[in-house]
């Protein structure tokens, strides 16, 4: 991993793709940025590292989704929920792995970064999704 | 309400919201326009509008960006300066403010702002994709993530902290369906039951067919003017008295709340200062029901019910016509229609229509003071606006 890539979303999904969730703390001020993004919003610094993130955490929010844009249509019904992590970060993502019954707020899961390859130009993204812990 | 007016509004139109087959959106809008400018004789369009603000969301619909002169083109307003605005659901909301800052600026005197969309003619996935593109890209739209999934996750979230239920939310519909039947421009104009939210198809749970707005085709304006210059147009103006927008993150997740909107809050904040006005002044609201669970939060973001109480309130009665605090009469966003970019504009033409004693038979008795809150995709938008009628 080296400190010089940049921080990016571009860059966080390369991260995924190699089993790392990673965010930006901002140097100057501490914040730490999940997404990263190139400039701190609280400090208007452009100094970055990169910090490792548990993937474990516990479900926010969820809603099943019935009604899908036509790419997701297949996967329809899924569920979709917000994940708080460590450090107070969020990250949304589809959950597997789960019936409708099973999801409670409060509960645990892990990010799972078996991911969907994509055919398309763009973007090169993988998907990542959250399981029952 | 001792606000100073801000700017005057000397007359509104609204093309008739719903299924208009074959017309373009930029036939909707001259629709609008036709019946603002009946309504003012004494303007004249080519003589005295001098800038134009007109809200679009989306190019994808009908292939078709650059909206403001497209539209200018259509209206008649050929030659002035003719700008899209565009906020998500919010994007009349904006150019509301858009064309409140052109007046004050000085640069313009008579601004029309408005906004339309056609949406019909797509099907709902294409609509459901289109829609989505208000939210964050790369986290969730790229993860599936429905504009209805958003409204989804924050009413999840407002059941599991408040106790809010399904038939809260269905009370909301039944209201705004209810209000409908008294709109003749409503894209829905029939009475629903509890029974038939919590019975139709599932869209994003806890979110039913009948908890979400409608694809609709429609087109809304008004028009703007100096304090000062208003009685040259008209004996019956508008004021407004507060104007607040605001912005959040772009994606649901990073909010410090599932369960409010920080940027109507903060927008209703700057409104209600500028009008030096609260919350129990109101007489008549067009609140942005793009959902069911959406008019709840605004109840709380408003400050017309303390936080945690929204769904309580939709199920007191008390925001039906005829009770204390009459909202969406129009048919809200439910039942009249959400063609996403007139939308700020519709509410704004409601209220309109409300304080100067047109609204025929769902006109709130003696109403004064409205208010109108229209929000932007998941809420990184926000604009409310207070009015006050011409008589003391």
């Amino acid at each position: 991993m080296s400190d010089t890539a940049p921080f990016t979303i571009e860059q966080f999904y390369k991260y995924l793709t190699e089993g790392k969730l990673m965010a930006g703390k901002c140097t100057r001020c501490g914040k730490i940025h999940l997404p990263p993004r190139p400039l701190c919003d609280n400090c208007y610094s452009q100094q970055f590292e990169w910090l490792e993130i548990s993937g474990q955490g516990k479900l926010l929010t969820y809603s099943v989704i019935h009604i899908a844009p036509q790419q997701f249509q297949a996967l329809a019904p899924y569920a979709v929920g917000i994940v708080e992590l460590e450090n107070g970060l969020h990250l949304p993502g589809m959950i597997q792995g789960a019936t409708e019954e099973q999801l409670k707020i409060g509960m645990e899961l892990a990010i799972d970064f078996g991911t969907c390859s994509t055919a398309q130009p763009w973007p090169k993204w993988p998907r990542y999704c959250f399981k029952p812990a | 309400m001792n606000g100073k007016p801000l700017v005057s509004i000397v007359s509104a139109g609204l093309s008739k919201f719903g299924k208009n087959e074959g017309l373009y959106a930029r036939e909707l809008f001259a629709d609008a326009v036709k019946e603002a400018l009946d309504r003012c004789p004494r303007l004249d369009p080519k003589r005295d509008i001098k800038a134009m603000f007109v809200g679009h969301m989306g190019e994808a619909y009908e292939h078709q960006g650059h909206m403001g002169a497209a539209a200018a083109d259509w209206a008649g307003l050929l030659n002035i300066p003719a700008t899209r605005t565009e906020a998500a659901c919010a994007s009349s909301g904006a150019a509301l403010r858009s064309g409140i800052y052109a007046v004050l600026s000085g640069l313009a005197d008579v601004v029309l702002v408005g906004g339309v969309e056609k949406m019909t003619h797509r099907t709902t996935a294409e609509v459901t994709e289109y829609l989505a593109m208000a939210s964050d890209y790369p986290f969730e739209q790229w993860h599936g993530i429905t504009f209805p999934g958003l409204y989804a996750l924050m009413a999840k979230a407002h059941m599991h902290r408040y106790g809010t239920t399904e038939a809260q939310l269905a009370a909301v519909a039944v209201k705004n369906h209810y209000h409908g039947t008294f709109n003749p421009k409503a894209h829905m104009q029939k009475e629903i039951t509890v029974e038939t939210v919590l019975a139709s198809r599932v869209v994003a749970s806890p979110l039913k067919l009948y908890d979400c707005s409608l694809i609709t085709d429609g087109a809304s304006c008004i028009i703007l003017t100096k304090p000062e210059l208003a009685r040259r147009f008209t004996d019956q103006p508008v004021h407004i008295i507060g104007s607040g927008q605001a912005s959040d993150t772009i994606g649901l997740y990073e909010r410090q709340s599932l369960t409010s909107l920080l940027a109507a809050r903060l927008a209703a904040k700057t409104a209600y200062d500028m009008a030096e006005a609260k919350p129990e002044d109101i007489d008549v609201a067009e609140l942005h029901d793009c959902f069911t669970i959406a008019e709840i939060i605004a109840y709380e973001d408003l400050g017309f019910c303390p936080a945690g109480k929204g769904g309580a309130l939709a199920e007191s009665g008390e925001t039906r016509l005829g009770e204390r605090l009459p909202i969406n009469t129009s048919g809200g966003l439910k039942a009249k229609g959400h063609p996403v970019g007139a939308t700020g504009t519709a509410q704004a033409y409601e209220i309109y229509l409300q304080l100067t004693g047109q609204a025929e038979r769902r006109q709130v008795k003696d109403a004064k003071v409205g208010l109108t809150h229209n929000v932007g995709g998941s809420g990184a938008t926000a604009a409310v606006h207070i009015y006050r009628s011409n008589q003391q």
